[in-house]
Formats: C-alpha cells, sequence, structure tokens
C-alpha cells in the first residue's frame, strides 16, 4: 500500500519559504478541499476522542433487539445480537486514530531525521540513508505485519511497532527532495554567513519549512496506515482485545443478505477518515501554490 | 538500453533479497519460544524436532543457521506445512493460480480503464465530467477493499442479481470446456472490478495530471496550430509523454494489489492465497506465512525492477543519472 511521491505531488513544496505561521492554516481552509477535508478530520478525531464516552453504551452489550435497521435509538442499527453498532463504530473508529496516531509519530521521527540528515549532509550519508529508504520501501508491509501476527500473535503493540518501522521511507524522500532544494537558498547562506551551526540551520531555518509538507505525507501514511489496520482486522488478524472497524465489517459480512448496516456502516467510517486526511493533504499542497 | 544500467539494477536485487531472508529469518528467531516450534508446529513429536534441527541446522551458531536457511530458501525449500504434511512451495504453488488470474485481470483492467479515463478527464478539465471523475476517484481512493466488496455485492449480486454473491465457479455447475470459462468469467467481474477500481482511480489521476502538465507545452501548440483535432492532440502528441509517470506507478503499486487482492477474496471467498494465509496464520503454519511473505516480497521487488527498466527504456535521460 504505497503512494509514491509522484502520485501525490508533494514534493511540488519544494522551495516555498513559509514566513507568517498561521497565514497557510487560514489559506487552506479558505479552498473547498481544504475546508471539507479539515471537518472530517475534525469529526473523526471528535468522534474518536470523546465518542464512546458521549454514546455510553457498551459495544459489547447485548442491548436491544437484534437486526434493528437503523433508527433514533440506534442510528446505525443492531447487528445478530442486538448490539449497538454507533457505539461499535465510535469505539473502533478510537483503535482506528490511536494506531494511526502512533505509527505517525514513530514515522515523523525517523522519517524526518532521515530525510533532513541525508539532504542536508549529501554525498555518502546521502547515500547509505537513501538505499536504507528504498529497501524498506520494497517490504510490502501488510504481509510483514501478518508475519508479525503469525509468529507473535495479534495485537495493537506489535502493529504499531511494524507499521513505524516500515511506513516512514515516502517521508524521508519528501524531507530530504525539500532540503537539498531549501539548502541552497539565501536565506540559509545568510544563516550560515552569521556563523549559525548546522543544528541551528536545521532546526531554525529547514524545519519550519519542510513542516507543510510534512504534514500532508504524515497524513496520507495515517491514511494508508487506517486501511491496513482495518484490512487485518477484517481478516481476522487484529488485537481480539480492541473493537476494530475491520472486525465490525467482517462481522457484518455474513449479515449482507438481511442486515447491510452491519457492514456499510464501519466501511464508511474508514471512509470519512481517509477521505479526511486526503482532502486536508490536497487542500495544503495547495494553499502552498504546490501541483497536484 | 545500456547494458551497464541492467546490470547495476540486476546487482542492486542482491542485497534487498539477501536483507528480506535476513528480516524473515530474524523473526522467526524473535518469536517467543523454541525456533523449531514456530518451524514444526506443536505436534510434540520429538522425532520429528529432530529431524527440523537438522535440517535448518538449529543446533549450528546462529550464523552458520543463517546460511543454512538461505541455502534453502534459495533452493525453493520453503519448509514443510505441519497443517497439511506438504513442502509449503507445493501448498503455495496449488493456489497460486486462482490468486493470479484475479490480480493480473485486475492489472490489466485497471491500466486500460484508468488510462481512458484519466484521457477522459484531462478532454475537457474543470468541466462537468472532470469533476464526478474526481469526485469518485477521491471517494475509491479512500474506501477499503472491503467495503467496496461489500458494495458491489448488495447492489450487483444481491438486489440486481446480475453476478454470483462468491466463489470462483458455480457449485452445482458439471460444465466443462467453454460453459465452464463463461462460469468462470461471470465469477470473476466483480472481484476484478472491486479489486481494480482503487488502482482505476490512482493511474487515471495521474494520467489526468499528466496530460494537463503536457498539454501546457511548446510542441502541443504547435500540433494545434497545424491543425491536428483535440482528439489527435490528446492522444498522439501528449499522452506519450504523459504516461512515463503512470509506468512508475503500476509497478509501485503491485505490492498494493497483492495485499488488495487478500481481502477481496476473503469478501468474495475466492479459493485463493488470500484464505490459504489467513487459515495459515490461524493454525501458526509457520513455513507457509513466512514462505508467503517471501514469495510475495520478491514479486515486489521484480516489479519495482521491471518499472524501473521501462522507465529507463522509454526516458534515456534515467541511464544516464
Amino acid at each position: 500500500m504505497s503512494a509514491t511521491a509522484d502520485e501525490i505531488g508533494a514534493p511540488g513544496l519544494v522551495g516555498r519559504k513559509v514566513t507568517a505561521k498561521g497565514r497557510w492554516l487560514r489559506a487552506v481552509v479558505r479552498r473547498p478541499s481544504g475546508a471539507v477535508g479539515a471537518a472530517l478530520v475534525a469529526v473523526v478525531a471528535v468522534a474518536g476522542a470523546v465518542g464512546p464516552e458521549v454514546v455510553a453504551r457498551d459495544p459489547l452489550a447485548v442491548d436491544g433487539p437484534s437486526l434493528a435497521s437503523p433508527s433514533w435509538t440506534y442510528p446505525m442499527g443492531t447487528d445478530a445480537l442486538g448490539r449497538d453498532l454507533l457505539s461499535g463504530v465510535l469505539h473502533g473508529l478510537r483503535t482506528s486514530v490511536l494506531v494511526a496516531l502512533a505509527v505517525a509519530l514513530a514515522v515523523i521521527a525517523i522519517g524526518m531525521v532521515v530525510g533532513m540528515v541525508a539532504g542536508y549532509r549529501t554525498g555518502r550519508v546521502d547515500d547509505i540513508a537513501m538505499r536504507a529508504t528504498e529497501f524498506v520501501q520494497v517490504i510490502p508491509r501488510f504481509f510483514l505485519a501478518i508475519v508479525v501476527v503469525a509468529l507473535f500473535g495479534a495485537g495493537i503493540d506489535r502493529l504499531v511497532i511494524v507499521l513505524g518501522l516500515t511506513s516512514w521511507p515516502l517521508l524521508a524522500r519528501v524531507i530530504r527532495a525539500e532540503v537539498l532544494s531549501l539548502r541552497e537558498r539565501e536565506f540559509v547562506d545568510a544563516a550560515r554567513a552569521d556563523g549559525a551551526s548546522s543544528a541551528r540551520i536545521i532546526v531554525r531555518e529547514l524545519l519550519p519549512n519542510v513542516m507543510p509538507s510534512t504534514v500532508v505525507t504524515v497524513g496520507l501514511i495515517a491514511a494508508q496506515v487506517m486501511l491496513i489496520e482495518a484490512s487485518l482486522s477484517f481478516l481476522g488478524l487484529g488485537d481480539p482485545n480492541v473493537i476494530s472497524l475491520g472486525y465490525l465489517a467482517s462481522q457484518g459480512q455474513q449479515l449482507l443478505r438481511v442486515a447491510w448496516w452491519a457492514s456499510i456502516f464501519p466501511g464508511l467510517a474508514i471512509v470519512v477518515a481517509v477521505l479526511g486526511l486526503n482532502l486536508l493533504g490536497d487542500g495544503i499542497t495547495d494553499a502552498l501554490g504546490g501541483r497536484r | 538500453m545500456t547494458r551497464r544500467y541492467v546490470l547495476w539494477r540486476l546487482v542492486q536485487l542482491v542485497p534487498t533479497c539477501a536483507g528480506i531472508l535476513l528480516i524473515g529469518f530474524l523473526l522467526v528467531h524473535a518469536a517467543p519460544g523454541d525456533p523449531v516450534l514456530a518451524l514444526a508446529g506443536d505436534s510434540g513429536d520429538a522425532a520429528y524436532y529432530d529431524r527440523i534441527r537438522e535440517r535448518f541446522g538449529l543446533d549450528e551458531p546462529f550464523l552458520s543457521q543463517l546460511a543454512t536457511y538461505a541455502g534453502n530458501v534459495v533452493r525453493g525449500d520453503l519448509g514443510t506445512s505441519y497443517t497439511r504434511g506438504l513442502p509449503a512451495l507445493e501448498v503455495v504453488w496449488a493456489r497460486l493460480p486462482a490468486t493470479l488470474l484475479l490480480t493480473t485481470t485486475a492489472l490489466i483492467v485497471s491500466t486500460i480503464v484508468g488510462i481512458a479515463v484519466g484521457v477522459a478527464a484531462a478532454a475537457r478539465p474543470h468541466g462537468m465530467r472532470d469533476a464526478v471523475i474526481g469526485a469518485t476517484s477521491l471517494g475509491l481512493y479512500a474506501a477499503p477493499a472491503f467495503l467496496a466488496g461489500q458494495l458491489a455485492i448488495l447492489v450487483f449480486a444481491l438486489r440486481l442479481g446480475w453476478f454470483p454473491v462468491q466463489g470462483m465457479t458455480s457449485a452445482r455447475s458439471s460444465a466443462t470446456g467453454f460453459g465452464h470459462l463463461v462460469d468462470l468469467a461471470h465469477h470473476l467481474v466483480l472481484p476484478v472490478l472491486v479489486l481494480a477500481a482503487q488502482e482505476i482511480a490512482a493511474v487515471a489521476r495521474l494520467t489526468r495530471a499528466g496530460l494537463l502538465d503536457e498539454l501546457g507545452r511548446d510542441h502541443i501548440t504547435t500540433a494545434r496550430a497545424k491543425g491536428a483535432s483535440e482528439a489527435r492532440v490528446l492522444i498522439r502528441h501528449a499522452l506519450r509523454r504523459a504516461l512515463l509517470p503512470v509506468v512508475t506507478v503500476i509497478g509501485g503499486r503491485v505490492g498494493h494489489l497483492v495485499a488488495g487482492t487478500i481481502v477481496v477474496e476473503a469478501v468474495f471467498s475466492w479459493p485463493g492465497l488470500g484464505g490459504l494465509l489467513v487459515s495459515s496464520v490461524q493454525a501458526r503454519d509457520t513455513p507457509i506465512v513466512l514462505g508467503l511473505f517471501l514469495i510475495i516480497a520478491l514479486t515486489v521487488v521484480i516489479a519495482n525492477l521491471l518499472t524501473d527498466l521501462t522507465y529507463a527504456w522509454l526516458d534515456p535521460r534515467v541511464r544516464y543519472r
């Protein structure tokens, strides 16, 4: 499940000095894709953060009639055992968001360091870093995750570790490309002439300028991670101790003939999350004048 | 294509494949418990454990174990599936055709349809058709394969009754020859469409972007000035170069496509590698799971190699970089 940099056009952001911090955020929200994307992401974030507490129904408790179609009491209907699906979807969304957040943090930590160092130091360091990046990029992470489940058992923790260790190459490449072009710019020269150390240049000059494309790329990676997590639990290879959207959708699969809602709503929740992240990414890219 | 470039790319394969092999080996050793259990299952048969120990050299030092393992894999010996009592490779081989049929058909369909849709969108950018195509691609892009599959079953199989709900052939059908092929094709339509849908979105998006980029160039203006029809300009003059990035994305998405196949197979009960993989994970049949991982990783590596070589062949600048 790898999107190439070409595909998303993230390198189109290369070399755009960001001056005022809040300005690009406002420019993003003014675009339709950015506004819709931000709204969807906000909905998913809020639903994942407080949704389970607001609805406060045990997703595993037998609560109502079995296979009730969507209604005011059960907005997403109930499953074969009469469990409330809305509550299940909210808990599943929380799992999705948590996995995506944890993987995103790992991706930022690894991808940013590799990309910065490769772009800034060039030469041999760059060569080694890029070989490593290319290698990790060809590892099919979906199947590596399955191998880990087979050997170590299913669990959120190992899923996060596997996906975190294998999802950073795209970010590293995007950041490296940006740094390669930024390091030749006047403001970096000026800082260097001022006697700034490499560390200072990286943190004060380069870091703020790679932020927008980092946000875009990490958003895309988070979306892929959500799809991978959902697919694994759909196959029955997810953590058995948490509710996942993929698991709910697979439970609904057998009920497709009689209760479409049992599988469609969990699937749609993922669409909302992934679509939001992708649209927001498009909006940011657009607002910064990058090509799509 | 220069021979040096091809040779250099082939040499690069060696560390990549070695690295993938090493990951599999290290994971088996890092797994809790005796690696012999991971390789032989908990049958409790001491004599069998000894045989496996010997075959994989598990009593030897770490490095010579690695060498034995690598030697076995290179010779095509992925171990023995203990749930089936057959060589892992043989088990995989038996299930491969069904998956290959699904994946390659989807790859071909998505390439052709994706390019066609991209051209249709670029023909009148920002028009109604472009907007509809754009919105649909975004939606398909965000949909997990199982949702797309379930929606397809709901609409085209259950509501409209056009296609069968699942399986590869009709259970009661005894048709042979041509009748069998028709039955197979009938079952193939929905899974292929679902699997291809996301790839179509990706290819179309990229074709459109490439075409719009290309349409602004001087040689297009020249072609138009010489009176070439808009269709001719689009297909003959712009598409050729616009397809360059599409080649990369098709190769790069093979891994994604294979992962999607596993999920789609589960949705449609397609008797391919997906079912084998899932049941092997649940039975902790490590030789099968690890073997499939190695085979799929190798497929992705080779797909990437072919992509790079095709790209270099189409765009001479790459070779001399």
